[in-house]
């Protein structure tokens, strides 16, 4: 009854390749999706502090309906049921492409740009509001002193909670592996259920995923020490 | 350059300014004094519209900010404005406080803008601080880099909002030195400030202003000497005497 290891499986061979590809696939759909929910939550952050009360409320009401339901329902919902709502032109193209692996970067990407959206706009109102009346003085609009003045001090604010963010989102990219895209949980399990070394094949995926947060730590800790280091006398 | 006419601004149910009528020609250093409270912020807001006004008629460089379809942030470029708490951007170099408005607002490339920022920063002594940021300088070089930055924008009108206040004592006179610069340069300036040495030496004006109404506009020396309201008399009492 005993177990008899084999590591040579998720060292080298065949099965080494497919645990390759999925650590590549999972750092692309990572850096894609941190990379869009970023720049899209910074959009919502910006539209919920809009003077305008519609925008302020579909801001609100996007951020609420996107944080509150599960990561794995949004992930089928543009998987199986984009189809209905999306014209017939979008879905063509969608299919021709890689159609798995973007249904999974619209899902990672609107469910943890809701996230980031709340925790940039905390960043926001930390920023004392003279900082606004300066810029709007220098004639900068509401949008441009936004762009130019507040965010860029509210974003070096925000470092550690976008860390987590971003560490969550990486590992919630292996829900990913439920609509079919080949990331590494995906490539774990073929490994699994063609050789039978479970323990082998999900140790090396945990290690993968474990380095992937150091670095991910890393570079925004360091960046942080880099660039809020100056502003943090204040 | 600046014309107040019966202007009105309420905060809720309180009257803060109370039909202001004020004229600031170009060249023209007006200095703004009065008690705490008394509406001289408001009043120095309003012409930028960091502040708008409820009623009234508000002209600043030929444009009227009463007309819902003047364009402000136009209006904003023209004016440079001075606070007391400085309010330098913390996440950017000297250099880039100056620069980032002529950049993106004025259009200019980086290299004229910062040309034209080392200039100023030789003019208010900070060259050598061009690359420290703001948490490294002293509240007097903040203030000055602040007054580099509001020209950078080569403007019509400086307004200055009590810029010596926030300051430790000996940091005042090296503030006040290039405001003094300035004034004589011919630039419009409207103060506001409790430093009677610098509106003695180089304003055309003193506006004495309490609870939300203008009570006394007079020259310096008529000021000074011969304060015609009780208030202004008691005002000027307790800031001109050495116990203060
Ligand atoms: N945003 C505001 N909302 C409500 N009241 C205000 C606001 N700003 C100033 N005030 C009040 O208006 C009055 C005038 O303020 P201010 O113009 O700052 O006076 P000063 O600069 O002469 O000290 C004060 O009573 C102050 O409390
Ligand atoms: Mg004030």
């Amino acid at each position: 009854m005993h177990y008899h290891f084999d590591w040579a499986v998720v060292t080298g061979g065949k099965y080494y390749e497919w645990l390759v590809s999925g650590v590549y696939v999972t750092v692309k759909l990572s850096l894609v999706s941190i990379a869009l929910s970023f720049l899209l939550g910074l959009v919502i952050a910006v539209m919920r502090m809009s003077r305008f009360g519609p925008v302020r409320w579909f801001a609100h009401g996007y951020l609420e309906f996107f944080r509150n339901t599960p990561l794995l329902v949004q992930m089928f919902f543009w998987y199986f049921g984009s189809y209905k709502i999306l014209p017939q032109s979008v879905n063509d193209w969608l299919v021709k492409g890689d159609f798995e692996f973007a249904a999974a970067v619209i899902a990672l990407t609107i469910y943890t740009s809701a996230f980031i959206a709340e925790d940039i706009r905390s960043g926001v109102r930390s920023i004392p509001k003279e900082q606004m009346e300066a810029a709007r003085s220098s004639g900068f609009s509401y949008i441009r002193s936004m762009r130019y003045i507040i965010l860029p001090q509210a974003v070096r604010l925000t470092i550690p909670p976008l860390i987590n963010q971003f560490l969550n989102l990486m590992k919630n990219s292996s829900l990913a592996m439920t609509i079919g895209v080949a990331e590494l949980m995906y490539q774990a399990r073929q490994v699994e259920s063609y050789t039978f070394k479970g323990f082998e094949a999900f140790s090396a995926a945990t290690l993968v995923y474990l380095a992937m947060s150091f670095v991910i730590t890393g570079l925004m800790t360091l960046y942080d020490r880099m660039v809020l280091q100056p502003i943090k006398g204040r | 350059m600046i014309r107040f006419e019966g202007v009105h601004k309420w905060f809720g149910p309180l009257h803060v300014l109370n039909n202001i009528n004020l004229r600031v020609k170009p060249g023209e250093v007006v200095v703004v004094c009065g008690p705490s409270g008394s509406g001289k912020s408001t009043l120095i807001r309003t012409i930028n519209d960091l502040e708008p006004i409820n009623e009234g008629k508000l002209v600043v460089a030929g444009m009227d900010l009463s007309d819902r379809k003047t364009d402000i942030n136009k209006l904003r470029a023209e004016i440079g404005f001075v606070f007391q708490q400085f309010n330098l951007y913390p996440h950017l170099t000297v250099l880039k406080n100056i620069t980032l408005a002529p950049i993106k607002i004025r259009k200019l490339d980086r290299k004229t803008a910062e040309e034209q920022a080392m200039a100023l920063l030789e003019r208010v002594g900070l060259a050598e601080k061009r690359n420290a940021h703001p948490s490294q300088l002293s509240g007097g070089q903040q203030q000055r880099v602040a007054i580099a930055r509001g020209l950078a924008m080569k403007p019509k009108i400086m307004l200055f909002d009590e810029p010596t206040s926030a300051l430790d004592p000996e940091m005042i006179g090296e503030v006040l030195q290039v405001m003094k610069d300035l004034a004589v340069s011919g630039m419009t300036m409207m103060v506001v400030t409790h430093e009677m040495g610098f509106a003695r030496e180089v304003s055309h004006r003193v506006v004495f202003m309490d609870h939300g109404t203008v009570l006394e506009e007079a020259e310096p020396e008529e000021f000074f000497k011969n304060p015609q309201h009780d208030r202004a008399q008691q005002f000027l009492k307790q800031i001109l005497s050495p116990m203060h």
